[in-house]
C-alpha cells in the first residue's frame, strides 16, 4: 500500500503521461535519424555533441529540455517545438538518459 | 589421355573471373544506413547485384571509387574505412582510423586516401592499395585546440582542401611528396564553414558558411590571393529558420555560367554566376534544400529538402531558372545520384525502405528496389571526376 502511494505520487511528479506508443515509435525514429544527422546515429556525437547517458549526466533534465524545444540560438541546435511538444521533449530526455539496453 | 586432357584444359580456363566476367564501369552502391551494410548494385541492369553487412555507424557515410572502378571506400562515421571489391563482393580491407568521421575523399593519381575526422579534429592520408596510414595532419587552431574537419575535396596537383568548422579556415594540403606534406592555410575565411565542394574543372574550392552569411571562395589558380568572401549580404538582415539538416554542396551543380546552391536555414536555392559569382536569383523551393544536383547534361537540377519537407523532390529548368516539376517519391527522400550521363536518377527514400529509379527525361518511375534505411547512393562514374 505504502508502495503503491508513492509510486502514484513519483508519477503525478513527472507531470504529463509518455506519448502513445505510435508516437513514441515516431520519436525513436526523429531521434535515430533526424537528430542522428547532427548527433550521430549511436548518439555518440557528430556535429553536435554526444547524448549519452554519460554526456547528459550533469545537466538537469529541464535544461535539456529546454535545449530541445527551444534550441540553442548562435549554435547549429535548432528548436523542435514545432514538431515535439514538452512532455514529448521530457520523454526524448528521459530515454536519452536512460536508453532500454 | 585425350578426354584427361580436356579435363585439364577446362579446369585451367575456368577461373571464377573468367566464367562470368563483369565490368565495373555500371556498378554503384547503396548505404543502408541503419544496420551499416552496403549494397552492390548494376544501374544498367536495375538491379542489386551483392550485400556486404555490418559495417558500423554508416549514418552519413560517403564513398570514392579507385581509378579502376573495381573498389569503393567507405567512410563511415565511426571513423571506420573499408576498401569493398566490387567485383568479388568482398572487403577487401578495413580500419578504424579515427572516433568520429565524415567524409573522404581520393588523390589525383588514385594511390592516396584522405579522410576528414571531426574527432580527433584533422585529416589522414592513406595508401588506397594498403590502408596503411602515411601522413596525420591534426586540425590544430587558437594553440592547441583540434577543429572538426568538414568539405574535404581533391584537388588536381596532388591536392587535398579542406575546411575546419570551429576554427573558420581553409587548409590547402599537397602530397606531391607524401613523406612531406605541405600545408598552407588561409585564416579567417568565415564562421563555422559546414560544407564545402570544387568546381568540376577543379579550379574553386567553395565553403558554405554556417555562423554568418555569404560563402569562402578560393581560386586554387591563384592561391596567393587568398580567400574571398562572395553573396556576403545575401540573407543578412532577414531571419534565418531554424536549419533541421546541414545542407550539401558535394553534387556543385553548375549549369552553363551558373551554379545552383542550397541557401541555409531558406527555402531557396540561389543561381550565382560563376565568372563574377554574382547572385541572379533565388528560386523559391518547397523546403530547406539539402541536396542541389544537376543532371550531367546541366538540364536539371535536382532538389532534395531537409526534415519536415523531406517527402519531396523538386526539378528546376535550368533554362528558364524555374521550378519545372515536384515529385513525391516517398518518405524522407535522402540522396540522389543520376547514371553516367543523366537518363536516369536514383532516389533512396529512407523510411520506405526503398530507392526508386526516374526516367529523367519523363520523370516516370523505373522501378523501386527494397533496401533497408537507404541513404547515400554512389556510382563508379565518380572515380572519373574531380572532387568526387
Ligand atoms: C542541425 C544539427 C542538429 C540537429 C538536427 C539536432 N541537434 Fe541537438 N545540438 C546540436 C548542436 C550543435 C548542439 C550543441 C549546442 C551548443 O554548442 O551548446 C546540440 C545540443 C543538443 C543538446 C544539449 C547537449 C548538451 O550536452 O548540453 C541536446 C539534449 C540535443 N542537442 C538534443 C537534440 C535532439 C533531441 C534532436 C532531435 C530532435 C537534436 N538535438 C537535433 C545540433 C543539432
Amino acid at each position: 500500500m505504502k508502495i503503491f502511494i508513492l509510486s502514484a505520487m513519483l508519477s503525478s511528479a513527472v507531470a504529463a503521461p509518455p506519448p502513445e506508443p505510435a508516437r513514441q515509435q515516431a520519436l525513436r525514429n526523429l531521434l535515430k535519424h533526424d537528430c542522428g544527422a547532427c548527433h550521430g546515429l549511436t548518439l555518440k556525437g557528430g556535429l553536435g555533441p554526444g547524448l549519452r547517458p554519460a554526456d547528459l549526466a550533469d545537466k538537469s533534465n529541464e535544461f535539456l529540455t529546454a535545449t530541445i524545444l527551444r534550441g540553442r540560438p548562435g549554435t547549429a541546435m535548432p528548436p523542435w517545438n514545432r514538431f515535439i511538444d514538452k512532455s514529448e521533449a521530457a520523454w526524448l530526455v528521459e530515454i536519452l538518459k536512460n536508453p532500454q539496453p | 589421355m585425350k578426354y584427361r586432357f580436356l579435363i585439364l584444359l577446362s579446369l585451367f580456363f575456368i577461373d571464377p573471373v573468367a566464367a562470368d566476367v563483369c565490368a565495373t564501369g555500371d556498378l554503384g552502391v547503396v548505404i543502408e544506413r541503419e544496420p551499416g551494410n552496403v549494397l552492390i548494385i548494376n544501374t544498367t541492369q536495375h538491379k542489386q547485384l551483392g550485400k556486404i553487412e555490418k559495417l558500423g555507424d554508416l549514418s552519413h557515410a560517403s564513398v570514392v571509387f579507385s581509378r579502376d572502378q573495381r573498389y569503393a571506400y567507405v567512410f563511415g562515421r565511426d571513423g571506420g574505412l573499408t576498401k569493398i571489391d566490387l567485383l568479388t563482393d568482398s572487403v577487401a580491407k578495413r580500419i578504424l582510423q579515427a572516433g568520429n568521421s565524415i567524409g573522404g575523399a581520393i588523390s589525383q593519381d588514385g594511390k592516396l586516401i584522405a579522410v576528414s575526422n571531426y574527432t580527433p579534429g584533422g585529416v589522414k592520408i592513406f595508401s588506397a592499395e594498403s590502408l596503411e596510414q602515411i601522413a596525420d595532419i591534426p586540425a590544430v587552431y587558437d594553440d592547441g585546440k583540434l577543429s572538426k574537419v568538414i568539405g574535404l575535396v581533391d584537388a588536381p596537383g596532388q591536392r587535398f582542401v579542406f575546411s575546419l568548422f570551429d576554427a573558420g579556415e581553409i587548409w590547402l594540403l599537397d602530397m606531391r611528396t607524401p613523406a612531406a606534406p605541405a600545408l598552407q592555410k588561409f585564416k579567417n575565411i568565415g564562421k563555422q564553414p559546414y560544407d564545402a565542394l570544387i568546381t568540376p574543372d577543379g579550379r574553386f574550392y567553395i565553403a558554405g558558411l554556417f555562423g554568418e552569411s555569404g560563402l569562402a571562395l578560393l581560386d586554387l589558380w591563384s592561391p596567393e590571393s587568398g580567400v574571398k568572401k562572395i553573396l556576403p549580404a545575401y540573407g543578412q538582415h532577414d531571419e534565418k529558420l531554424p536549419v533541421y539538416k546541414m545542407p550539401h554542396l558535394e553534387g556543385w551543380a553548375i549549369a552553363g555560367d551558373y551554379a545552383f546552391i542550397p541557401a541555409v536555414g531558406r527555402h531557396e536555392v540561389l543561381v550565382i554566376t560563376t565568372d563574377t559569382w554574382k547572385l541572379v536569383k533565388a528560386i523559391p523551393v518547397a523546403g530547406q534544400p539539402v541536396f542541389v544536383m544537376a543532371r550531367p547534361d546541366g538540364r536539371q537540377i535536382w532538389v532534395n529538402f531537409a526534415f519536415p519537407d523531406n517527402q519531396q523532390l523538386q526539378i528546376i529548368d535550368a533554362k528558364d531558372l524555374t521550378i519545372e516539376n515536384t515529385l513525391k517519391p516517398g518518405k524522407a527522400v535522402l540522396h540522389m545520384e543520376f547514371t553516367p550521363r543523366g537518363e536516369e536518377v536514383w532516389v533512396s527514400l529512407r523510411d520506405d525502405n526503398q530507392v526508386v529509379i526516374y526516367d529523367t527525361a519523363t520523370l516516370a518511375e523505373v522501378k523501386r528496389l527494397p533496401a533497408q534505411t537507404p541513404s547515400g547512393i554512389f556510382f563508379s562514374a565518380r572515380a572519373h571526376k574531380i572532387g568526387l
